[in-house]
């Protein structure tokens, strides 16, 4: 798993990323209340603004970490966007995205760097 | 940064594990770790803790010992029946100023020989130069050695009562004076949620103590000002400086059921506050805009802010959103927002969040039904 500054965490498998949020993340936003996601087989650029995560104090927004195209969103959040606060780096996942260049994962921070950003 | 202040429960909120944040020159729990919703549909439930201490409690004294006196004197600042408010009777009112647009809101009791005001934390030091600059014939000052702590929800009395067994006799709106450990609690029956329940005024120095005792019982947890946010938006309640201000008047804001008859046109004491004249006229040929309840549909809160159209493309905004949100009782987003007086309930109108138009439904409030005991 990797982690980016924006508290997103990264899972490769295959050459397909999944996508969503650290629970450091959602502690911080407080009660998420809606989950806007966007349609699969946008093209995406990384820091596009592709998820916008509402919670009971404010509007968030998830940026595209990579380039790359929406293969897969998660529509069970549209139902039930409380899951981003049960269990955020499992059932929570927000969207899955086809990379043409895995490499540039390796830019972001292991789990060892993300603790520590978040002390 | 300047200092923030801090209320004589702040060493509590940190036990209790509160998230802090500035709030009005206070440092003030926004959430404890049961989180803004469960604190929400708690309060609704049983009953809920809430520090308002940061709120500027305001003693009101005619010299002339008469309270009639004292009473007068307000009415020439807030166009409300203040005279006709009896002993032990609270009243909710605002101050105007000269544009017919509103200072503060406030509630106003009747203490037997003086007035007690309670108003907003971020503009008391402006209320008590007002009210001392409009009452030069009362002792006005501010109460800077209580604390102020409101207990809200359907198991408030119950909690309250084990305390204080005769509050149980108080209605909606009555204040009084009891004793508890041998000092004086101010108690009113209101609050901001929608709930029945109390705001208890302590001194500083047993505020822990009562906070604590009321804690301890079955079903009181404490809230955050992130659930006293949408409790009151779900009341249909007006929060200052968004929801009204210095450039809303109380017409356009709904709030005329405030305004007595008496000191309406045609009333024995009819005008005689600042702006009266806009706010007299909006009253008999209605305002050019009011403030109104919307229902967006789907999940989409629309925030602070939201512009509002009348169609789904063009056009140019009929309204903003002055407070918005998502409601955990009425698991749905509201808003109130300052729209076209003719537009019905029922409307559709469009609200732009993020770039594209939403619809929303125009909507009586409260949104979620009160249930003061009257």
């Amino acid at each position: 798993m990797k982690y980016t500054e924006d508290h997103e965490w990264l899972r490769a498998e295959g050459g397909i990323v999944t996508v969503g949020i650290t629970a450091h993340a959602s502690e911080q936003l407080g009660d998420v209340v809606f989950v806007e996601l966007p349609e699969a087989g946008r093209k995406v650029s990384k820091g596009d603004e592709v998820v916008v995560i509402e919670s009971v104090k404010a509007a968030s927004d998830i940026l595209a970490p990579l380039d790359g195209e929406i293969v897969e969103v998660n529509g069970e959040l549209a139902d039930s966007p409380g899951l981003v606060n049960e269990d955020p780096t499992g059932r929570a996942w927000m969207f899955r995205m086809k990379v043409a260049d895995l490499a540039a994962l390796d830019g972001y921070m292991d789990e060892a760097a993300y603790n520590a950003l978040i002390g | 940064m300047t200092d923030l202040q801090r209320t004589p429960l702040y060493d509590l909120h940190l036990r209790l594990g509160a998230r802090m944040v500035p709030f009005a020159g206070y440092d003030m729990p926004v959430q404890y770790p049961m989180g803004v919703m469960k604190e929400h549909l708690h309060t609704r439930a049983a009953a809920g803790l809430f520090d308002v201490s940061h709120m500027g409690q305001v003693l009101v004294v005619p010299k002339s010992g008469r309270l009639a006196d004292a009473a007068l004197a307000l009415e020439r600042l807030v166009p409300v029946d203040v005279l006709g408010l009896a002993e032990g009777r609270q009243r909710y009112g605002f101050f105007t100023n000269e544009a017919g647009g509103i200072l503060d809101d406030l509630m106003i009791a009747n203490r037997g020989d003086h007035l007690f005001v309670v108003v907003n934390a971020g503009c008391k030091d402006a209320d008590l130069a007002h009210l001392k600059a409009g009452l030069p014939d009362c002792d006005v000052g501010m109460v800077t050695d209580r604390a102020l702590i409101a207990l809200q929800g359907p198991g408030a009395e119950a909690a309250l009562a084990r305390l204080v067994p005769d509050v149980t006799e108080m209605a909606f709106m009555d204040v009084g004076i009891r004793a508890w450990q041998g000092v004086e609690l101010w108690i009113s029956r209101s609050g901001y949620t929608g709930e029945d329940g109390f705001e208890i005024s302590v001194p500083d120095g047993f505020a822990v103590a009562l906070a604590e005792r009321l804690l301890a019982m079955q079903g009181v947890a404490p809230i955050g000002l992130g659930a006293r946010d949408s409790l009151r938006l779900e009341a249909g309640l007006c929060l200052y400086g968004h929801d009204i201000d210095t450039g809303t008047s109380p017409v356009e804001a709904g709030l005329t059921w405030a305004i007595q008859k008496v000191r309406r046109t045609g009333g024995d004491r009819a005008g005689g506050f600042p702006g009266a004249d806009r706010v007299l006229r909006q009253l008999s040929e209605g305002p050019p805009r009011r403030r109104m309840g919307l229902r967006p549909e789907g999940r989409a809160p629309m925030r602070e802010g939201t512009e509002i159209f009348a169609g789904e493309t063009g056009g140019n905004a009929i309204g903003t959103v002055t407070s918005g949100g998502f409601g955990p009782s009425i698991e749905a987003p509201m808003a109130m927002a300052y729209l076209p007086p003719d537009l019905p309930p029922g409307a559709t109108v469009w609200g732009e969040v993020r770039g594209r138009r939403l619809p929303a439904t125009v909507a009586a409030m409260p949104f979620q039904p009160t249930r003061f005991k009257r």
